[in-house]
């Protein structure tokens, strides 16, 4: 019989060919799927594969997602974009979506990703795959290089971070909160070489958008990658989609399975949380900044601009307007969340209270996109990361919140709590 | 042995200051020009080759961009000392045969020093100070990616090996 084994160990086991992995043991994988998008893919592989002279080991397992230079603003982004269509032409490559949203969303959206995949894809947010019960990790280019040649990477088998959470949620608190608490608690890189799988009842309650929010930002405390087990609220969800998948129960961590640690948090007592400038892990109840003036308020990204974060945000913009002097945003992360939002009212509400709307794509989020800073502005942004000079100017500041925060935050003109606007709706 | 020139930079030196977003579009060589320029501004002017970076926590946090890693090589650093490193920049650097090297302390070190690197035994010594440091050892597998001169010569090795074995 093989040793108890946590999911991902589980995961990494099968993909390597082995009855079962120890953490530390350093693996050999067969990848089930490669995503890239148009920044690291293409255009940093090919030389590679050209140098190899080898061509793609399987078409059918790579997705290719253009959504950092999308849609081009100049000649150099349109090269790029350019550079991607042929290469996909070139090596066959079906799987491409060409400005159709970012990676990480259309992945799923798309039906690629099943329970108990082990999936690579050239982007640090790709933990969002966790989200559907993948071992899914961000590679650099060279990385991905070497797995389309060869159709398998090396991996060192990390060890299982349990954070566990439990009790309610309360209004106007999300998913994006307790990860900004989790970067608090932990740190950024406190999760460095381990897989965060979240655990407890909170989670078994939690939407599947919610969960991607909670696997996408694990890349903020420099894990390996975020995983949680499918359940009944992930098979709706891939069933809702169309997907096709086996049965879920082989894919949970053993009752036995050992964890390097398993952290408790309470969500009932968790209050709408910002993390200031310039770490994610700078984080501080919303009511302690509360007067902090805002130029900019960013809805957008993997992490931001999901249609569940586009609901949260007309929870609260609902028979509001955005205040004089600010700015608000929004960034679909795909076009296929553009339109059901638009189908659900959703949209209407949001561009009536004075939303500007952009491509979707990864934007202002990395400062590849529209939508960047200035010296000395200020945004709250429903991104995932406030490094300095990230959004543009070395001098801007990025305040990190949940969509219910930054859109109350545009409203007031300043970070407020966003609980009184959701007290009075009526949406 | 060679020795380095040491920059000693802090914590959470992230990607995004090692490659700004806004120059990622174009030639490294331009993008070289930013490496860090939003804490250490004229960095890339005054790095010369054979330095090394000495910092302390989760270095390379962040991005995926392989460039945060080729930039720094391109500058001419050797090599990077910290207490901790980004997972995926860890792999990154290797890959293109940069070599890193985990130390538990990066106390009595200052910018400026010089100091020595063995790969082989991962013995760091201080020529200013005389101070001995042991890095974690590194993994068979990532001091033969370095050897190679990074995954892909190793990856062209093996194909060719395999090419040997079994012609076609």
């Amino acid at each position: 019989m093989s040793r108890p084994s946590t999911l991902s160990e589980k995961i990494i086991a099968r993909a390597a060919g082995l009855e079962s992995v120890r953490p530390g043991d350093v693996v050999t994988c067969q990848v089930d799927l490669a995503m890239m998008h148009d920044s690291g893919g293409p255009r940093r592989v090919a030389p590679v594969l050209e140098k190899l002279n080898v061509g793609v080991w399987d078409p059918d397992r790579v997705v290719v997602v253009s959504d950092h230079y999308v849609p081009a603003v100049d000649a150099e982004s349109a090269k790029i974009l350019d550079g991607v269509r042929t290469w996909c032409r070139s090596h066959k490559i079906e799987n491409f979506h060409d400005m159709q949203g970012i990676c990480h969303i259309v992945l799923q959206e798309h039906s690629y990703l099943k329970p108990g995949m082990f999936v690579v894809g050239g982007d640090s947010h790709s933990p969002t795959g966790g989200a559907v019960g993948c071992f899914m990790f961000g590679v650099g280019a060279t990385d991905m290089a070497a797995v389309l040649a060869t159709g398998e990477t090396w991996l060192q088998v990390p060890e299982t971070l349990g954070v566990r959470w439990h009790g309610q949620l309360g209004l106007g608190v999300c998913a994006k909160d307790m990860m900004l608490k989790a970067c608090a608690v932990l740190g950024v890189g406190g999760a460095t070489n381990r897989v965060v799988e979240f655990v407890g009842p909170t989670i078994e309650s939690l939407p599947h958008v919610e969960r991607m929010t909670l696997c996408n930002m694990t890349a903020e405390l420099g894990a390996q990658t975020g995983i949680i087990s499918p359940d009944q609220i992930t098979a709706k969800y891939l069933r809702s989609i169309g997907t096709v998948f086996d049965e879920l129960t082989d894919w949970r961590s053993d009752p036995d399975a050992t964890f390097d640690e398993i952290l408790e948090f309470d969500a009932s007592d968790l209050q709408p949380l910002v993390a200031v400038p310039h770490s994610p892990a700078n984080t501080t109840p919303v009511n302690n900044i509360d007067t902090t003036k805002v130029h900019q308020a960013y809805i957008g990204a993997c992490t931001g601009a999901k249609l569940n974060d586009l609901h949260m945000a007309a929870a609260v913009l609902h028979g509001h307007r955005v205040a004089k002097g600010v700015r608000l945003l929004l960034a679909p992360a795909s076009v296929q969340v553009t339109s059901t939002a638009t189908a659900d009212g959703t949209l209407g509400t949001l561009l009536d209270a004075g939303a500007i709307l952009m491509p979707s794509g990864c934007g202002a989020c990395a400062g590849y996109g529209a939508g960047v800073l200035t010296d000395g502005e200020v945004c709250i942004s429903s991104t995932a990361r406030n490094f300095r000079g990230r959004m543009g100017s070395v001098s801007s500041k990025v305040y990190l919140a949940s969509p219910y925060t930054v859109a109350a935050a545009a409203i007031a003109g300043h970070i407020t709590d966003p609980r009184p606007f959701l007290e009075t709706a009526t949406l | 042995m060679k020795s380095h020139r040491v920059w000693l930079l802090g914590n959470d030196i992230d990607t995004d200051v090692l490659a700004p977003g806004a120059f990622m579009k174009g030639s490294i060589e331009e993008l070289s020009k930013h490496c860090l320029e939003a804490i250490e501004p004229g960095f890339a002017e005054k790095v010369k080759t054979g330095d090394v970076i000495v910092a302390g926590q989760n270095f390379g946090a962040g991005s995926s961009r392989e460039q945060a890693a080729l930039v720094l090589k391109l500058l001419g650093i050797e090599a990077i000392i910290a207490q901790s490193f980004g997972g995926i920049f860890f792999r990154n650097a290797f890959n293109i045969a940069l070599p890193l090297f985990t130390v538990k302390s990066i106390q009595g070190i200052s910018a400026g020093d010089q100091l020595t690197i063995d790969i082989e035994t991962s013995q760091i010594l201080n020529q200013n100070t005389g101070q001995k440091v042991i890095a974690e050892t590194l993994p068979v597998h990532l001091v033969s990616i370095v050897r190679s001169g990074g995954l892909i010569p190793h990856l062209q090795n093996r194909l060719a090996q395999q090419q040997k074995h079994h012609p076609q």
